[in-house]
């Protein structure tokens, strides 16, 4: 889409699809076709979809908690887009999972799901920091993500080709902002190399359960594969923001269970609580 | 946390022009606070492109723009107000000529 100044887009009224989701808060997937190819499992993808949704979904939210509250008001907008286009993700991954089988849709999935039906990493819910914090997180988060997505481009299933092409190119930025703020926090003053390696410490005892593998079969991107680029793209920012590598041991499991089996920390609680407080008040509303 | 205080006041404004399409030229959109240039990019396409409204960025500080002051307003502009013959208006536009 072309206009002759920035200003005609924003006055322009006719066309939704400039907007990050459309206005109507219509099926996402609306027009696509969604029939299965042969050999993908439903129960398979629906989960393997649902996991990664839930990732957009609540990073997205804690990525929303830090309105208002950034040090900067470009970053406070920079921010903003990047939880936008997570939860655009998560919309069209709730949507797919919705779409394998005949069940509650993308929205009842987002707001009507309990804390053990959440598929998401438990780096995505912990509670948030600082500046630093969000940074270390958002560059762990959008590496490891933007890996997957690179490799989901040739998954079975062509509508998750889609989703993950069009995240490429997001999760491109993501981790582009999260590693410049890194080599700028890890070049600055003392007190920001402190914050950047406190955040870094912090959010690594959630690093392992990323590459866990899991149970979606065929459908799925062995998360376990992308482990060698994140370490990769990792030591390589790291170096460019002088600090090193974190060395703090992993956040167990419940028995040897993580997010994606369902199993959260005590603050997924809280996340939810807030996500899901006004759908659950008013079930059928719309506005 | 004075000293924090003080380097964040401290980020300079950048003026911010958009190229919308191929063709066109850059059209100055508005203005930005960052650390430095690449910061301003960043910011730049966050701030000013987040409805497609771009193909290409500049970022320039502000302070290192020159420009007429009002008070030149006169000698500047008006003497070209009475000097018709600068306009090509003595002509016929043919109709197919578009973007006159």
């Amino acid at each position: 889409m072309g206009f002759d100044n920035a200003y005609e887009a924003i006055t322009e009224g006719t066309d939704d699809a400039r907007w990050a989701f459309g206005t109507g808060f219509e099926d996402p997937l609306a027009g696509i076709d969604t029939t299965l190819p042969d050999g993908v499992d439903a129960a398979e993808l629906a989960t393997y979809c649902l996991g990664l949704g839930d990732d957009a979904l609540i990073m997205s939210h804690r990525l929303q908690q830090w309105c208002t509250n950034l040090p900067e008001l470009e970053e406070e907008v920079a921010i903003a887009n990047i939880a936008l286009d997570l939860l655009g993700q998560a919309r069209l991954l709730l949507s797919r999972a919705a779409a394998t089988s005949p069940g509650p849709g993308e929205d009842h999935l987002a707001f009507f799901r309990a804390e053990h039906e959440f598929r998401n990493v438990r780096l995505t819910e912990v509670e948030n920091g600082d500046f630093g914090e969000l940074i270390a997180r958002l560059l762990v988060f959008s590496t490891w993500r933007l890996a997957l997505f690179a490799r989901l481009t040739e998954a079975a299933d062509p509508v998750l080709v889609a989703i993950a092409a069009k995240g490429v190119k997001e999760l491109t930025y993501h981790r582009d902002y999260a590693a410049q703020w890194a080599v700028r926090l890890g070049g600055g003053t003392a007190y920001s190399r402190e914050r950047l390696a406190a955040g870094l410490d912090a959010v690594w005892p959630y690093v392992g359960e990323l590459f866990v593998s899991g149970d979606a079969g065929g459908v799925a991107v062995d998360p376990a594969t992308v482990r060698e680029e994140f370490d990769g793209v990792l030591t390589q920012v790291l170096k460019a923001a002088t600090i090193p590598v974190p060395e703090v041991p992993a956040r167990p499991g419940v028995g040897g269970r993580y997010g994606r089996d369902g199993v959260h920390t005590e603050a997924m609680g809280y996340v939810l609580a807030e996500l899901q407080s006004v759908a659950r008040a008013h079930p059928d509303g719309v506005w | 946390m004075a000293e924090h205080r003080e380097i964040r006041a401290g980020w300079p404004l950048f003026e911010v022009f958009v190229r919308s399409k191929r063709g066109l030229n850059h059209v100055h959109v508005g203005s930005l606070r960052a650390a430095d240039a690449e910061m301003a990019l960043r910011h730049a396409r966050d701030l000013y492109t987040r409805r497609n409204e771009g193909v290409s960025i500049w970022v320039v500080k502000s302070s290192d723009i020159a420009a007429s002051s009002p008070d030149e307003k006169d000698p500047f502009f008006a003497p070209s107000a009475d000097k018709v013959y600068r306009h090509p208006t003595f002509y016929d536009i043919p109709e197919h000529v578009p973007h006159m």
